[in-house]
């Protein structure tokens, strides 16, 4: 398969992603949007890593280029797990507080 | 060094030391401790005057050096004192007169508090520390650090009664006049140093040859503004009438006997510089002789004791300067020593009259003294013969002197300096007459009150009045007896450029009699006119602007004082309200204005906090690969 196909995917992936971010309320979905642009990035880590070592196999079969790619995926994995927990404690510590997980009540702090 | 070196200091110590005692115990010390402290200040450095006009009766000059006072390089000036027969003259005349004025000054001002007391005898006694600084100095520094002391005692003591108003702003406009003789002063320093590189009298007059006619010229002028500012002389002199606001013992010795003289002492010891300049003499004649004029009329139709004492003084100085102008220097010190006896003996007597009255200055409510007030009517008639310069009284001989001198110089300068005499002897005795003779005019209850002065008082008027009349006898002129001048011989080696004159004796005997005549008529017509029908009304005509010193005062306040209050205001409200404070207001308003537009956007919805971040990362990133990387690369995929 061409890696055109995978840009294009990612690209769609992040952007509903963005989009998702910047138009929900609701705390979960806007997290759901963000671990969905990781998982676009991750995507494309992973279909980089594997052109890359492709061809570099093809050249030598011992090489070891594009595998550090694949490496970043699963520290990402790592991070974004850490990252949802200490979010999801703090949209049950919200919820708590004002009985919603809508991100326009976290403004107390304005004034 | 010589003895004379090693006590000379002491002449201004002791006033020194007194005015540091009262000035810091003036809440502790009593009415009398205070007095003697400061009548015992002066009364020690007159006795020391005594005995050095002693040491330089012979002849004898002295500089006592004693630190230096700047010293750099090679620019030096030394704090040294000049001890010679001009400078231990004025000491005689400023402790011995300063002596009796203080004495006085214990009675007179009794009244005061002892707190107010002592502040005025501290000032009274660092005027005197300042006045012999300024005639001890040895070179033209010192004599200004004297000269700028006794301008500070004189704003002091003009506003010595500072609860009222009036009074503050004649001390005010004292010190703003003095200001700008003292510029000139200054620049003739400056001046002095540029060209000869000293300032010490006998190094500037054993170079004063090498000067160019026009350095001399600017110098002597800059030094005579000076002069013009301290010794009242048009136009800086509407500052001494004014002055009369402080206590008459303050009239009596700052301005009539000793400050207001400093000017002539400057001039006569700076006689060589003006014996280089003819334009800087005749200045000096013309405007000494326009002055003595001028304030004779405005004298004339004043009606408060004081005021024609001061125009008066002013007067008497414009003859001081006619005497210098001319070159006669001697005529012009005796008269400053003559006129100090005179002028403050009737300062005094007028003071007595003040006390007596309850603080009434009018004479048009006064009159009829005569028999209440025995001694200081008598007093006040020698003072005012003698300032009418009749003979053998002191005045005549030290008038006759500089109008001889004048005559010599121009027959006319003589008319106007007899008109003047002529003048003098009017006012002073329509003065006389007209508190003295007559019906008492004031009220009843001061009626009532008014007595003889205690002795305090009067024993330094009757010590002046012995001065008035037979102080002229030191200067008898040679027509009467050769060589008999003493003052003359005795000054002989600090005046070196008297310009000696010589007239037929018979011209000489001509001119006394016309002067003698034409003052003896005035004074004989004021009393007759005066003595029984007083001036009382409102003047009219020309009496009105006499009255009115002829609007001096008021063209001086149009052409300067206005603009300069306009050109004040409009500094304030335009370059400092609206220019200034809108720059520095505009920027305070600006960046509080700025603040509460951004403010704004701090709005607490996390929705937009993320808006902008990404539209920012996005425009941060094609700024960043502005070179068409990202288009490039989306260009390459799409391929």
């Amino acid at each position: 398969m061409p890696i055109n196909y995978y840009i294009f995917l990612a690209m769609a992936l992040f952007s509903i992603g963005v989009i998702g971010v910047l138009t929900r309320r609701n705390a979960i979905i806007i997290f759901m949007c963000i671990e969905l642009m990781l998982n676009a990035v991750n995507l494309l880590l992973v279909a980089f890593s594997k052109m890359h070592h492709g061809a570099a196999v093809a050249a030598d079969a011992a090489s070891q280029v594009g595998v550090d790619g694949q490496l970043f995926v699963f520290f990402i994995m790592v991070v974004a797990a850490a990252e949802v927990s200490v979010g999801l404690a703090i949209i049950v510590m919200m919820y708590r507080n004002v009985h919603s997980v809508d991100i326009n009540f976290l403004n107390r702090l304005k004034n | 060094m010589n003895n004379v070196l090693h006590f000379a200091w002491l002449v201004p110590f002791f006033p020194l030391l007194g005015f540091l005692v009262n000035g810091l115990g003036r809440n502790k010390l009593s009415k009398s401790a205070v007095g003697v402290v400061g009548c015992g200040a002066v009364l020690l450095s007159f006795l020391v005057s005594v005995w050095i006009f002693l040491q330089v009766k012979g002849g004898n000059t002295y500089v006592a050096e004693y630190f230096p006072f700047i010293n750099s390089a090679d620019f030096k000036i030394p704090f040294a004192f000049q001890i010679d027969q001009l400078s231990s003259l004025f000491l005689l005349i400023i402790t011995g007169i300063g002596f009796l004025i203080h004495l006085y000054s214990t009675a007179y001002m009794h009244e005061e508090n002892s707190a107010h007391f002592a502040r005025f005898f501290a000032y009274l006694n660092l005027f005197v520390f300042s006045m012999l600084l300024l005639v001890m100095g040895a070179n033209y520094v010192v004599m200004f650090i004297g000269w700028e002391g006794v301008g500070l005692c004189s704003y002091l003591l003009i506003g010595y009664w500072f609860g009222n108003d009036a009074y503050n702003y004649a001390a005010k406009k004292a010190f703003v006049m003095n200001r700008i003789g003292d510029l000139g002063f200054l620049l003739a320093i400056f001046w002095m140093l540029a060209k000869l590189g000293t300032v010490s009298y006998g190094a500037v007059f054993s170079q004063a040859a090498e000067l160019t006619t026009a350095d001399a010229t600017i110098i002597a002028i800059l030094l005579f503004v000076g002069a013009m500012g301290k010794s009242a002389q048009i136009p800086l002199y509407t500052w001494l009438p004014d002055a009369m606001a402080g206590p008459t013992p303050v009239s009596a010795l700052i301005h009539a006997a000793t400050m207001v003289t400093a000017g002539i002492y400057m001039i006569a010891r700076s006689n060589v510089l003006y014996s280089l300049s003819e334009v800087a003499q005749h200045l000096v004649a013309i405007v000494g002789l326009a002055t003595a004029l001028f304030a004779a009329t405005i004298a004339i139709k004043q009606n408060d004791i004081k005021k024609v004492l001061a125009y008066s003084t002013v007067s008497q100085l414009g003859y001081m300067f006619l005497g210098l102008g001319v070159g006669a220097y001697t005529g012009a010190v005796f008269h400053v020593m003559t006129h100090a006896f005179f002028k403050a003996l009737l300062f005094l007597g007028a003071g007595s009259v003040i006390h007596a009255m309850h603080h009434e200055q009018d004479i048009r409510k006064m009159g009829g003294l005569k028999k209440k007030l025995p001694i200081t009517h008598l007093t006040f008639l020698l003072g005012c013969i003698a300032i009418a310069g009749m003979p053998p009284f002191s005045g005549f001989f030290s008038k006759d002197e500089i109008l001889a001198a004048a005559y010599a110089h121009n027959p006319i300068y003589w008319g106007l300096g007899v008109a003047g005499a002529a003048m003098t002897a009017f006012y002073m005795f329509r003065l006389y007459a007209t508190t003295f003779f007559g019906e008492f005019r004031g009220t009843h209850e001061q009626e009532h009150h008014v007595h003889e002065s205690p002795s305090a008082m009067t024993i330094p008027l009757m010590v002046l009045a012995l001065l008035s009349v037979v102080g002229g006898f030191i200067g008898i002129p040679e027509v009467f007896a050769k060589d008999a001048h003493a003052l003359h011989h005795f000054l002989s080696p600090v005046l070196v450029t008297e310009q000696a004159h010589t007239m037929e004796h018979s011209t000489e005997y001509m001119l006394m009699g016309i002067s003698v005549a034409i003052a003896a008529i005035a004074i004989l017509y004021a009393i007759n006119k005066f003595s029984k029908k007083p001036e009382l009304g409102e003047p009219a005509g020309l009496g009105n602007v006499l009255a009115n010193k002829w609007y001096v005062d008021e063209l001086y306040d149009a052409v300067v004082v206005k603009p300069l209050h306009g050109l004040s205001v409009v500094l304030k409200n335009v370059v400092e309200r609206s220019g200034i404070d809108g720059l520095v207001n505009g920027t305070g308003k600006l960046v509080h204005y700025g603040s509460r537009q951004l403010r704004l956007l701090q709005s607490g919805q996390v929705g937009a906090y993320l808006l902008a971040m990404i539209l920012s990362i996005v425009v941060f990133m094609l700024v960043w690969f502005n070179d068409g990387t990202i288009m490039n690369l989306l260009n390459k995929i799409v391929k």
